[in-house]
């Protein structure tokens, strides 16, 4: 009846709150500050947080440096891609085009990696396959996280990033060896 | 000049031109939403991948377009019929400048059609982010941008409306708390499309070539501004038709005016923090800026929502009590009417986008959970929980509602109409529940073949997630079919129902005419009282015990859900 009419009360702000309410909403508010104080402990106790470093770039710019890397430390190729180990601890580098992930990492369990990301044309997602890790992969910024891969094996890079026509033939490798 | 005409079954005063205006942008909105629904169609059709019905350019698309007709042309049609209800009606006063109105409904209407245009005609498959630099054709832009104009055209119409109003000294008090979650929807629709005409307006110059380049994260954060604000929109309008349903059918009273109309400010103040969920995994935003926006400042959005999740079923409890149904924790409950679609839409509403919508959605915009869940099909799965069974199902209650106060008719087919909110609601809670599974499996949105045929390299997924896909898809179906009730009952009471006098032809229903010259009789309605007041004081005990209980359930449920979620994460590759 009345929440269309105005309030029974010309001083409705004055009129005092039922415990009921009172009661819901201070614990509302609590689970609100739990969940809030939850992401900046993560980022002091937990291992999955997301770096904010990166750098304006260049297709041509980033483009140079993957080459760079891949001559350097090329191993082998598969389907047509070169598949490249580079050391320990170095900078590793990954690009988005339409339509692959290039180009193949083979990188060393439990060992810590700077990986480099970046598109040459449109919006990507690299989407870490099984392990389900998703970043946004935009054209002009380079973006850099230490990544550390914690079990071996065979990994999928896919694009989530609708990217065109052939977005879903967008499929990448890592391999992560013992 | 007598304008009003006060209708004989609700008691709702209602004036002429304001009356057309509702029509008008409520029935444009439902065409929006068969197409939207015809759409879906193809969409589910083609993500369940043993039908796998439509070819790669088509999907795409058809999911263009299904996004952009159901998420902005439906909605955002339909909620300007619902602030014009809010403000001429309830306020019980004239629409200020109708010709504005007007021409503000038809800047709307022909940027919908010119961004149809633009999509059907193929080339501007960009999906409803049109993302740079994925570039679509002018119209596409230009589109969105007239429709854009005309909503806040509108939107200050009912602004006018309210001030008319209070000139007028048409309400005594305070503006009613429906009106008030109104022009919260209203505020909110203002910094949206501020937002969208801020990131559009260039794009559009940069497709016709007259600006060189659109920085692609700069559009990211603006955009949303946009993108997720609109949707916020939705939540204070659907939010706010809650608690008219609630007064309408039960005669429910809020618990209290200041607690709602808090949470209703705290929705102005921080709602908008969310469109950062979509920016957690980009390259280069700090933490701090992340966590504060993510976080609606400190989760006080969602507390409003909280709010009003006790007080609606609260309210509702409580008028039920008062009327004797007051045995055990559930009686109140049981005793409603689960038959009238109006009441049965609202309350598989509540539930849906409460436990389902609201809890993905504060999980997945964690910054770190994001991590998981990004651009995977739990985001779909999310937003089908918010704005499908969420603000969809409540404009559809609403509308049978409307049918016969505004429309003056009956409903047609009454039996379709009563199961019609448990088959769409069903059908499309299916969908989500198995969508959020599927993308927990890693399952992207917006890929049109999870086989991923032609590709260099293989990768499977694993043989659960396509069970999970074709369930959800089968939902999905259902949910069409739930759609299409909808529409047989909405357009067949408009072509087919039972006149009510005054009555209303067919062209008065469509066409936004007015009735007869002779059924508006009323020079100036009664002012707007105030509601009676309450013999005690205030209520003081706990007046809702099962809506405590029911409350209670929400806050386990989601602890539960959200530690779920980090333990997940922590099992992913150390990064940082």
């Amino acid at each position: 009846m009345t929440s269309f009419m105005p309030p029974a009360d010309r001083n409705w702000w004055k009129v005092p709150v039922g415990r009921q309410e009172l009661i819901w909403i201070a614990i509302a508010l609590v689970w609100c500050i739990i969940m809030f104080l939850m992401m900046p402990l993560w980022h002091v106790y937990g291992k999955q947080n997301l770096s904010t470093e990166a750098y304006q770039t260049t297709p041509a710019k980033f483009g140079a440096k993957v080459e760079e890397m891949i001559g350097k430390y090329k191993v082998g190729e598969e389907a047509g891609l070169p598949i490249v180990a580079p050391p320990v601890g170095s900078d590793v580098y990954m690009l988005g085009r339409l339509w692959q992930w290039y180009p193949i990492l083979k990188l060393k369990k439990n060992k810590e990696y700077r990986l480099h990301l970046s598109s040459m044309d449109w919006q990507h997602g690299w989407s870490l396959q099984p392990d389900n890790i998703n970043l946004q992969i935009v054209p002009g910024y380079d973006m850099v996280l230490k990544i550390t891969p914690d079990k071996s094996g065979e990994y999928s890079v896919i694009c989530n990033e609708y990217c065109g026509i052939g977005h879903h033939t967008m499929v990448g490798k890592i391999y992560v060896e013992e | 000049m007598a304008e009003f005409r006060v209708c004989p079954d609700s008691g709702f005063y209602f004036h002429k031109s304001a009356e057309s205006l509702m029509k008008v942008n409520a029935v444009v909105g439902i065409v929006a939403l068969l197409v939207a629904g015809l759409l879906a169609l193809g969409v589910v059709l083609t993500r369940w991948q043993e039908v796998h019905w439509l070819p790669a350019d088509t999907f795409y698309m058809v999911l263009t377009a299904h996004g952009i007709n159901a998420l902005i042309f439906w909605i955002i049609f339909f909620e300007m019929a619902v602030l014009h209800f809010a403000s001429s009606t309830l306020l019980r006063c004239r629409i200020a400048t109708p010709k504005w109105a007007w021409a503000g409904f038809f800047l709307m209407l022909i940027g919908a059609v010119m961004n149809n245009v633009a999509v059907f005609s193929g080339a501007s498959s960009v999906m409803m982010t049109s993302y740079v630099p994925m570039q679509a054709e002018p119209h596409f832009y230009l589109g969105i941008i007239l429709f854009a104009v005309g909503a806040l055209i509108q939107v200050f119409v009912f602004f006018g409306t309210l001030v008319v109003a209070q000139q007028e000294k048409t309400y005594d008090g305070s503006v009613p708390l429906v009106t008030f979650g109104a022009i919260t929807a209203a505020i909110i629709a203002v910094f949206t499309i501020a937002s969208g005409a801020i990131i559009l307006i260039p794009t559009f110059l940069w497709s016709i070539g007259y600006v060189s380049h659109i920085d692609a994260e700069m559009y990211r954060v603006i955009w949303w501004g946009l993108g997720h604000s609109s949707q916020q929109i939705n939540v204070a309008a659907h939010i706010s038709i809650w608690y008219l349903v609630a007064g309408v059918l039960f005669g429910a009273r809020p618990m209290s005016e200041k607690v709602s109309r808090f949470a209703f400010l705290l929705y102005i103040f921080f709602l908008q923090l969310a469109s950062a969920h979509h920016i957690l995994v980009d390259p280069g935003i700090s933490t701090e800026w992340k966590i504060f926006n993510t976080s609606y400042a400190m989760y006080l959005a969602v507390l409003a929502s909280m709010i009003h999740g006790l007080t609606i079923p609260g309210a509702i409890e409580v008028a039920q009590r008062g009327k004797g149904y007051t045995k055990g924790l559930f009686e109140w409950l049981r005793k409603a009417p689960w038959g009238n679609p109006v009441w049965s839409g609202v309350a598989i509403s509540v539930v849906t986008f409460g436990f389902i919508g609201g809890i993905t959605g504060v999980v997945m915009g964690t910054e770190q959970i994001n991590l998981i869940i990004h651009n995977t099909i739990y985001v779909p799965a999310h937003f089908h929980a918010t704005v499908v069974t969420g603000t969809t199902l409540t404009f559809m209650a609403i509308t049978y509602l409307l049918i016969p106060v505004l429309f003056r008719r009956q409903l047609f087919l009454p039996w379709v109409a009563k199961m019609q909110p448990y088959v769409f609601g069903g059908g499309m809670t299916i969908l989500i529940l198995f969508m959020l599974g599927a993308g927990t499996m890693g399952v992207s949105r917006r890929h049109w073949d999870m086989d991923f045929a032609g590709a260099a390299m293989a990768f499977e997924y694993p043989a659960i997630a396509y069970t999970l896909m074709a369930v959800g898809a089968i939902g999905g179906v259902l949910g069409v079919v739930g759609g299409g009730m909808f529409l047989a009952v909405a357009v067949g009471s408009l072509l087919f129902g039972k006149k009510l006098e005054p009555s209303a032809g067919i062209l008065e229903s469509f066409a936004g005419k007015p009735l007869a010259a002779s059924v508006y009789n009323i020079d100036k309605p009664e002012v707007l009282a105030m509601a009676p007041k309450l013999k005690e004081e205030h209520h003081k005990g706990f007046e809702a015990p099962g809506t405590f209980i029911l409350a209670m359930l929400l806050l386990v449920t989601f602890v539960v859900y959200y530690f779920i979620n980090w333990k997940y994460l922590a099992s992913v590759w150390p990064l940082g």
